[in-house]
């Protein structure tokens, strides 16, 4: 199964001409349990693509998961599985509490996230660190099959980059596709992941190393 | 009752004196209101002239033709007011289209429903009877529009991060809009309901103190002013609500997307 690998036969997510009118076309696939990470300069469209995959801006092109094309699905139902977490997400209501349903594996994630207690504070007072974590928390509920993550670790001191990472292997352990845009160089290396680079819109494989960043 | 008392248009003159007096503190107080104050004044009798004039020519005329002419001229500008009033507005015909329509298919059921059930002139159309309260419906349901409409926008435009966020988390178009269609038909609805809540407190309703003033029996005025009153709540809910749905629906699509691209941008 893992020297098949290089056809997308097997793979989870396959992206093919994907395009919107400022990214793309861009094909990419995702295998169960890997990791592929997106580098690139600002502007380059990465959180585009990652909106795009999530059919959250108008797009053309194929998107499928495990062989179910994802016009095949409403679309609430496809980001379940293909969860995206932008680089700012969004709070709605006041308290952090009212943004979580109550799932068995609420308080478990809550903890390896270290904020076990973030349940009962405000949305006003979190710093930007702990609403990047709550945002990864709240997205890792719906358990989905693939994470779109877009600078998770951006805002973080390096133990909590540490424990961001550890949720993120254990999830890539469990079977669990992930596709991250980061602007840490090491971070591709540390999650084991298949390297990216994208430009103006377009992405490429494997990035000759003085491109990165 | 003592009955109507006429007034001739020299008691108009002689009442306009405190207005006069106000623009004449004006200038000698340099506080600039002064062109604003008389234009609007001026602008104001000649409009009322005007549609006195009109009313009377189509009362008299007694056609059901006319009475619809004036009632679609008087929705066409309500409609264009509705539009005017709105920061962002849909791009296209949307952007007057929704709103007047909202407000023309609540404004003709409740209308006609009150017509044809409550006050039953004879003929249902006749136009002492249609006109005023086609007037006084269209009008709060214009207010109750297009405020309700350009909370919508305001809320989805800023609160885009917020939308999408619920939308990524697996909610349906209109579970992820809940919280902005909840500021708009709450803010659509406020002129009214405080209207309601003050009524015959602070102020007498003007329809009631005009029905009043002609030598109509309290009793009878406050009895028309609550029939009114109902309408004028039950148009607006229906203009808001259908307003604020249709135009959700609009901004959004099948994919479930937020499509701010259909909204034209604001001030800035």
């Amino acid at each position: 199964m893992q020297l098949a690998a290089k056809f997308e036969t097997d793979a989870m997510l396959t992206i093919k001409d994907l395009q919107t009118p400022l990214i793309g076309p861009v094909d990419l696939s995702l295998k169960s349990g890997h990791c592929a990470a997106i580098s690139g300069p600002s502007g380059a469209g990465k959180s585009l693509l990652l909106r795009a995959i999530s059919d959250l801006d108008e797009n053309t092109g194929h998107v499928s998961l495990d062989g179910t094309t994802r016009d095949a699905l409403p679309a609430p139902e496809w980001r379940r599985k293909v969860a995206y977490v932008p680089a700012e997400s969004g709070w709605w209501a006041e308290n952090v509490q009212d943004h979580f349903v109550e799932t068995p594996n609420l308080a478990e994630l809550l903890q390896a996230a270290a904020l076990s207690n973030a349940l009962s504070w405000q949305v006003s007072r979190l710093s930007t660190g702990e609403r990047q974590r709550l945002a990864l928390v709240r997205a890792l509920q719906l358990n989905p099959d693939v994470l779109l993550l877009d600078e998770p670790t951006s805002a973080l001191d390096p133990s909590s980059v540490a424990r961001v990472e550890a949720l993120l292997k254990a999830r890539l352990e469990a079977g669990c596709a992930v596709l991250l845009v980061s602007h840490d160089p090491d971070q591709p290396s540390r999650l084991e992941a298949h390297r990216y680079y994208m430009n103006s819109g377009e992405l490429f494989e494997n990035p000759a190393p003085g491109a990165i960043q | 009752m003592s009955g109507y008392q006429a007034l001739t248009y020299w008691d108009l003159v002689a009442a306009s004196l405190f207005l006069i007096l106000n623009a004449i503190f004006s200038i000698a107080l340099n506080l600039g209101l002064t062109r604003t104050l008389i234009i609007s004044a001026l602008r104001m009798t000649v409009q009322l002239i005007l549609v006195g004039l009109i009313l009377k020519a189509i009362f008299i005329a007694g056609s059901i033709w006319w009475t619809l002419l004036a009632a679609a001229v008087m929705g066409a500008f309500a409609g264009r007011e509705i539009w005017a009033r709105q920061e962002r507005r849909l791009i296209g015909l949307w952007g007057p289209g929704l709103g007047a329509g909202a407000m023309l298919m609540a404004g003709c059921l409740v209308t006609f429903y009150g017509l044809a059930g409550q006050i039953r002139p004879d003929p249902v159309w006749q136009p002492q009877f249609a006109l005023p309260l086609f007037g006084m419906i269209l009008g709060n349901t214009m207010t109750g529009v297009s405020l309700g409409l350009d909370t919508l926008h305001t809320t989805l435009a800023k609160g885009k991060k917020d939308v999408e966020a619920q939308l990524l988390l697996g909610k349906t178009r209109w579970e992820a809009t809940r919280p902005a269609a909840r500021q708009a038909l709450r803010s659509g609805f406020t002129p009214i309901i405080n209207a309601m809540a003050a009524t015959g407190v602070v102020s007498l309703p003007g329809m009631m103190t005009g029905q009043i003033l002609s030598g109509v029996d309290p009793q009878e005025a406050v009895k028309y002013q609550l029939l009114i009153m109902f309408l004028l709540g039950g148009a607006t809910g229906l203009g808001v609500l259908g307003a604020t749905f249709a135009s959700i629906w609009r901004l959004t699509d099948k994919r479930h997307r937020l499509r701010l691209d259909r909204l034209s941008g604001g001030k800035s």
